[in-house]
């Protein structure tokens, strides 16, 4: 049951192969046994899962179900959560039970979703290894000596390793995507916009997007129908039709006009994953695509530019954590200055501190000009590249990461060359691009991801594309095999 | 004293917004709740929440911009103002800053030399309100409410064209009448709807270079305005000449005192790292949402003023009181429509015996006790001569106090005027035969002791008798 695709599920449940309960059951078990191996679980909501899976059965039964009855999925700890723990990664909410439902978590639990629990992550989503977290880092299923990626490495070991078929995750530079990359999984960044922010606890709000994480580009677009559209109460969500994408996969790869970006293949990228990701173009070739090589001239920028608006954006999200409303409160505060400095003191973790001094300092009087302000140019220039590519191809595919997956405390002394991972990632943030991580063979017996980037609401392109790629090719029914 | 020194003044007045929800969130803007009963999650700046711009601020803050002969951006942006403040749930507090919705408008006061004077708006911006911290009964700790935060506020700003206190106290009175006019906002000043920070600088009269200012912050009557800025002035001429310096800093008005303290200087104020919020949407308006809203905007005070002038011919400055506000003006133009008497008389009603009593007993015009219609009837009494402008005031009273026409008080009380000559004339002899050494004096040149035997006769009368009448038959019979 657990090596099932949420699709396969799904026809399993109808057809009365199994129950929602049984199904619910077993995942369960799974993660009970793997848990503390992996340390993907933040919480996990056994309970109240048992309750949903009894609802969907009793739904399937009256044939009242919606399009995920029964199936089960798991939240990266940022989305919150009605009555549980949403935590972030951090001891700062540490003991945060939210009061609502993340736009995400309720179109999910609207749609019959049960969620098994909450996924740990780099904490408030500032890392690429999911070492940042409070409660641990984050192993890698392929090996265990070996960091995931992140910041949505929970999400992406828990799917990886079979204990769940499907995930949740948040990407601002790369956090689905990588993670996916670096687990041998599927990664989908939707266009910024395409899916509400309403309940997704802010890292940088120009950037952050909900996505999911799953073992097919079938299932991915099965759970973008539902989380996808306008939300009244996010702003920034896009008034745009949502399609119909688990219909638009079948769409052929022929004809297809892929671009190759000559800057993604220069020294950064390791050999043995460069050449799994020419084969995949080669792959892709052969079934009726034609390759263009392009220029993104100001690519290269990307990582400072990012680097600047992200903490920028981030010492202003994280200035609510204050110990006066919720969250942790340093004990007994001498005044004012004290509590705060004590309870954020106490709170955040050294990363998200770098980043909220980093941010402060961007937009100080006299530096902001000079940062924040060429940055957001910069962001421009960047868009700019992207739009001008897209006049001559649909889609631009190449390798997701640099690397395959990396040891956990090998980076952690060194956050530049970290900041490195996210590379090929942070251009389609920086320009709201969708973009898709789909596994593409292995290096070392480590898995290699290909990306593929399409233009603004271009969801369709890439998950027909990632998807014909997996009739192709069966990289992604390849497991750990201490998780078979 | 400050005869050699001019004094420049600038103000940001704050003014709420009359909306049901807040600026951001769907929570409800009523006054007096129980703490943190109208705060929603929103509010709270909770994990995760986000803002979403009620579109009725747009449309308000537009209104106050047309009224004042501004622009209206195409384009403006919502930045964040970063501080830490317990009763600042975010952190940040979402405002205006370098695209407002409103720029470069104006209006008119009468200044000092008498003369209208043009006083610039530099801006007006959208913003929201902070919450309330309480200090009292918490012992150590301190309570914030929330109920506040995030109501929404126009801040509007001038330029440092004003030159004293009472200048300053006129465009805030101006731009309270004009927000009220408008109905986007309440004006309630104990509430807190409409309240005003002064920029304060003196310098040698001449120079052109502005002195060193200071922020008074949080004036809520025009009373306050008016004392703070004068002590302010005081302050800083009397610092000057004794050889110091104003430093730029951020003052506080101690009402019980009567003097304003300093609360923190420029080297402690703080960097609020303005950046655009990511979170909203550039506010976009065009040309056919102006016209739309141009459409909706109702007389304005002063144009109201020039018409009253014109209209019913009354006084300059009986029509600017009259038309200080909407309710007030209404008031007089319902009265005048339902009186035969001249406006005039009846404006002289209006600005006299019932201001003073509704000032007398705090209340609005629309509070008062006498309606326009029933006051019309009262004038009518007078100017048909059935009672005299003397009796009128005693029907007045009886019609504060107790309510009713002026008619059925008049009735009643029998106060109908004596208008029979015959009636009259009885009395005046029987006054001038009771008085016979006066009456030899009147006739021997003491003039002024005709309004000794109207006053005789008056009070046999019970000042019922018509004055012209008894005038007239007095010069008669003493002649």
């Amino acid at each position: 049951m657990h090596r099932q695709t949420l699709r396969g599920l799904y026809d399993g449940l109808s057809r009365g192969d199994f129950s929602s309960r049984e199904l619910t059951e077993a995942l369960l078990g799974r993660i009970e046994a793997h848990g503390a191996t992996l340390n993907a679980f933040i919480t996990v909501t056994a309970e109240s899962a048992l309750l949903q899976a009894d609802l969907a059965d009793k739904a399937r039964a009256n044939g009242t179900g919606g399009p995920l009855n029964g199936l089960p999925i798991v939240h990266k700890d940022l989305f919150c959560t009605k009555g549980v723990l949403t935590t972030c990664g951090s001891k700062i909410l540490g003991d945060f039970v939210s009061p609502y439902d993340a736009t995400v978590v309720q179109r999910m639990a609207d749609a019959g979703a049960v969620m098994l629990g909450k996924t740990n992550m780099d904490e408030f989503a500032m890392g690429s290894s999911n070492e940042t977290s409070f409660y641990g880092p984050v192993t890698n299923p392929w090996n265990t000596k070996l960091s995931p990626g992140g910041s949505s490495g929970g999400s992406a070991a828990a799917v990886a390793a079979r204990l769940v078929p499907a995930a949740t995750g948040t990407d601002t530079g790369g956090s689905i995507r990588q993670p996916a990359a670096l687990t041998g999984i599927v990664g989908l960044k939707p266009t910024y916009g395409r899916v509400s922010r309403y309940g997704m606890v802010a890292f940088a709000s120009s950037l952050d997007q909900a996505g999911v994480i799953t073992r097919s580009a079938e299932d991915a677009a099965l759970l973008l129908g539902v989380m996808a559209g306008l939300d009244k109460r996010d702003s920034t969500s896009a008034d745009h039709p949502v399609p119909d994408y688990v219909a638009g996969l079948s769409k052929p790869v022929k004809g297809l006009k892929i671009g190759v970006v000559r800057q993604h293949f220069d020294e950064g990228l390791d050999a043995s994953c460069a050449e799994r990701v020419r084969a995949s173009l080669a792959a892709l070739e052969d079934a009726g695509a034609s390759l263009v090589e392009i220029d993104l001239p100001s690519i290269g920028l990307s990582v400072p530019t990012y680097y600047v608006v992200a903490p920028a954006e981030c010492s202003s999200n994280l200035s609510r954590f204050d110990g006066v409303r919720f969250g942790h409160r340093c004990g007994d505060p001498e005044d004012l200055s004290d509590l705060y400095c004590r309870s954020r003191g106490e709170g955040f973790g050294a990363e998200v501190k770098r980043r909220i001094m980093t941010g402060t300092y961007v937009l100080s009087a006299g530096y902001y000009d000079a940062y924040y302000l060429k940055a957001q140019k910069v962001r421009q220039l960047i868009s700019r590249d992207f739009k001008n590519a897209f006049e001559k191809v649909d889609v631009i595919a190449g390798p997701t990461a640099p690397t395959t997956a990396f040891a956990i405390g090998e980076k952690t002394d060194d956050p530049i060359t970290m900041y490195l991972n996210d590379i090929y990632t942070i251009g389609a943030n920086l320009a709201g691009l969708p973009g898709i991580s789909v596994p593409c063979g292995f290096a070392d017996g480590l898995p290699v991801g290909l990306q593929l980037v399409g233009p603004h609401f271009a969801e369709e392109t890439i998950l027909a594309c990632a998807h014909q790629y997996q009739q192709l090719t069966d990289w992604h029914t390849e497991g750990p095999e201490d998780f078979a | 004293m400050s005869g050699n020194w001019e004094v420049v003044i600038g103000l940001e007045i704050h003014c709420q917004l009359a909306t049901k929800s807040k600026i951001f969130s769907g929570a409800s803007t009523a006054y007096g709740a129980d703490p943190n009963s109208q705060a929603c999650l929103v509010d709270l700046g909770y994990p995760g929440v986000l803002p979403v711009l009620n579109a009725e601020v747009v449309r308000m803050a537009t209104k106050f911009g047309l009224a004042v002969n501004a622009s209206i951006a195409p384009r403006s942006i919502f930045a964040r103002k970063n501080y830490f403040y317990p009763d600042l749930p975010k952190g940040y507090q979402i405002s205006q800053y370098e695209l407002p919705i409103v720029e470069g408008g104006e209006l008119f006061i009468h200044g000092d030399d008498g003369n209208e004077k043009r006083i610039g708006i530099t801006r007006a911006h959208l913003e929201e309100d902070a919450g309330k911290s309480v200090h009292e009964g918490f012992g150590d700790s301190t309570g914030i409410d929330l109920n506040r935060a995030g109501t929404p506020l126009l801040e509007i700003v001038s330029e440092p064209d004003l030159r004293s206190a009472k200048e300053a106290v006129a465009y805030m009175k101006k731009i309270h009448s004009i927000v009220r006019y408008l109905e986007i906002s309440d004006g309630n000043m104990q509430e807190g709807s409409f309240r005003c920070d002064a920029n304060v600088s003196v310098r040698p009269r001449g120079q052109t270079k502005l002195g060193t200012r200071a922020e008074l912050k949080n004036l809520n009557s025009f009373r306050f305005v008016e004392k703070a800025i004068n002590f302010e002035i005081e302050r800083q001429i009397e610092l000057i000449e004794d050889g110091g310096e104003v430093v730029q800093e951020t003052r506080l008005y101690d009402s019980d005192k009567d003097e304003t303290r300093s609360m923190r200087s420029k080297e402690e104020a703080n960097d609020y790292r303005y950046f655009p919020d990511p979170d909203l949407l550039p506010v976009e308006i065009d040309e056919s949402f102006v016209e739309a809203v141009r459409q909706t905007l109702p007389e304005l005070p002063d144009v109201k003023q020039a018409r009253f002038v014109e209209q019913y011919d009354l006084k300059a400055a009986d029509a600017e009181i009259l038309t200080g506000s909407r309710a007030l003006s209404d008031y007089f133009e319902k009265l005048a429509a339902a009186t035969d008497a001249k406006p005039q008389v009846a404006a002289n009603w209006v600005i006299g015996d019932l201001s003073a009593l509704l000032n007398k007993e705090g209340l609005e015009i629309q509070e008062s006790r006498i309606d326009a219609d029933a006051l019309a009837g009262l004038v009518n009494r007078i100017n048909d001569n059935t009672i005299s402008g003397k009796i009128a005031k005693e029907v007045f009273d009886a019609m504060w106090s107790d309510g009713g026409s002026a008619d059925d008080i008049i009735e009643a009380k029998g106060l109908k005027q004596i208008t029979d000559t015959s009636a009259i004339e009885a009395i005046v002899d029987a006054v001038i035969a009771a008085n016979p050494g006066q009456a030899a004096d009147y006739r021997g040149g003491k003039d002024k002791l005709l309004g000794f035997f109207v006053g005789q006769v008056m009070k046999e009368t019970g000042g019922k008798a018509n004055p012209g009448q008894v005038n007239k038959l007095l010069k008669e019979k003493l002649g």
